[in-house]
């Protein structure tokens, strides 16, 4: 019997993702002998038309990790569900939007602006900005078009698995990977980590109080932290209560509260409205004027409850 | 803004807001028809989660209702429901959300009239300020 085949694919992303699976290490071994990668820019040499030439549904799953901000991308997206029998989106970008979706705040034009004329290190004299259609010595060039938005990879294309975090750990890629060449994989849209929050797994839950009340909101650079104790029960945000676990609480062991990238638990929609109702709920005052107070000492609230979500939350961005 | 009838929802505590509203149609105050009145049993019960649905689903303001502060059903209650409003406030401004279009109030079992008077303040505050989703049906977007 031929071998399964998988493919891995990228889109808006840091790297960051295909750098947990090259984390995978001797894993990947494992996984080479008992399947075929077929697709994998980063590290293999297959083209895209190679990808185009396949059956459809012929590769048995494809990782695909970065949000959708590009037409290439999403033409990739749309030809590799064609061919996989299963998609899988693989890290935050992927399943919510990721960070690459806080552009969402601002107009295509603004991030473009920003990015080839204000930037201090550019140098563009001439104001150039990225165009689809260029005639370079005599040839047309092109580049993918910019769309207006960021998008999670399941508004575009239809999705059977999530794969949370940012990145994934090594381990739950490894998981996911097993379970597909396995068979043993949960219902259909399920996502590929823990059921509760990652509070509840937390290694410094012991030592937290029954009952949580803070005062002011300490970043982290005003305070000394203990690196034994609950991050909300020292004043610093964490937002491990509205976040999901399975990430081996890799921040937290590195003494730095959560911020979120697994996502919202299940039957949850949005997670920063999520996250900001669990938040303010411990604030201990009950005066207007104080509140205000303690409220302008989270810097960018939006940003932080929706650090991973904003395109797949339900306002998506800037309305 | 010519012939703009915003529409805005209104999330009601039960025990108090609820009934200042009853208590005005029993008096036959006149109240605009603009206001979408969702029962909650406690103001605290107003999840962040249903007003961000509310401005997605096209409601040009919301606002939330409970018992006067010191007098919640629940006791505290609303004290919750003012700790998330006020951050919230600060996370709309940020989605391009004015501040005006959210409004935290508190009306009494007894207060008719202080209902109608807000009801009657924040449909004229929202007139002023225009539809919400105005840029992006002009886009042509949904």
């Amino acid at each position: 019997m031929a071998k399964p085949k998988i493919a891995l694919y990228w889109c808006s992303s840091c790297g960051g993702c295909e750098e947990s699976v090259i984390d995978l290490a001797e894993d990947l071994l494992t996984i080479a002998a008992i399947a075929d990668i077929v697709f994998w820019p980063i590290a293999i040499d297959s083209k895209y038309k190679d990808v185009a030439a396949m059956n459809d549904g012929e590769i048995t799953a494809t990782l695909i990790n970065g949000a959708i901000r590009m037409d290439e991308q999403e033409q990739m997206a749309k030809i590799l569900r064609r061919k996989s029998k299963l998609l899988i989106a693989h890290g935050s970008c992927a399943h919510l939007g990721g960070v690459a979706g806080l552009a969402n705040f601002y107009k295509a034009e603004d991030v473009l602006n920003r990015a080839y004329k204000e930037v201090p290190t550019v140098r563009n004299p001439q104001g150039i900005l990225p165009k689809v259609k260029t005639i370079e010595s005599g040839r047309e060039v092109r580049l993918p078009f910019f769309h207006d938005t960021v998008k999670s990879l399941d508004q575009i294309v239809d999705i059977d698995y999530y794969i949370p975090g940012c990145p994934p750990t090594p381990e739950l890629i490894k998981e996911a990977i097993m379970m597909v060449l396995e068979d043993g994989l949960p219902p259909r849209g399920s996502i590929l980590a823990e059921k509760k929050a990652l509070c509840d797994t937390c290694p410094r839950r012991d030592g937290r109080p029954d009952k949580l009340k803070i005062k002011a909101f300490k970043r982290l650079h005003e305070t000394e932290w203990d690196p034994a104790r609950c991050f909300l029960d020292q004043g610093i945000i964490c937002l491990g209560p509205a976040t999901r676990g399975g990430c081996s609480a890799r921040c937290i062991n590195a003494n730095m509260p959560c911020r979120g990238c697994f996502g919202p638990i299940d039957n949850v929609r949005d997670q920063g409205a999520k996250s900001l109702s669990f938040l303010t709920s411990i604030i201990d005052s009950k005066d207007e004027e104080e509140l205000k107070k303690i409220a302008d000492s989270i810097p960018d609230p939006a940003g932080l409850f929706y650090r991973y979500s904003l395109a797949s939350s339900m306002l998506r961005g800037r309305q | 803004m010519n012939g703009f009838e915003p529409k805005i929802v209104g999330f009601l505590c039960n025990w108090c807001s609820y009934e200042g509203a009853d208590s005005a149609g029993r008096a036959r105050k006149e109240y605009p028809a603009n206001l979408r009145v969702v029962r909650v049993l406690c103001s605290g019960r107003t999840d962040p989660q249903f007003i961000i649905e509310a401005f997605k689903e096209g409601a040009d303001g919301v606002m939330i209702l409970g018992c006067p502060l010191g007098d919640c059903h629940y006791q505290d209650g609303n004290f919750q429901t003012l700790r998330r409003y006020t951050v919230l406030k600060k996370v709309l401004a940020q989605f391009g959300i004015e501040e005006d279009r959210l409004r935290l109030d508190w009306v009494s079992a007894n207060e008719g009239d202080k209902f109608v008077r807000i009801v009657w303040e924040m449909v004229n505050g929202i007139k002023k300020l225009g539809p919400l989703h105005q840029a992006r049906v002009e886009n042509g977007k949904t």
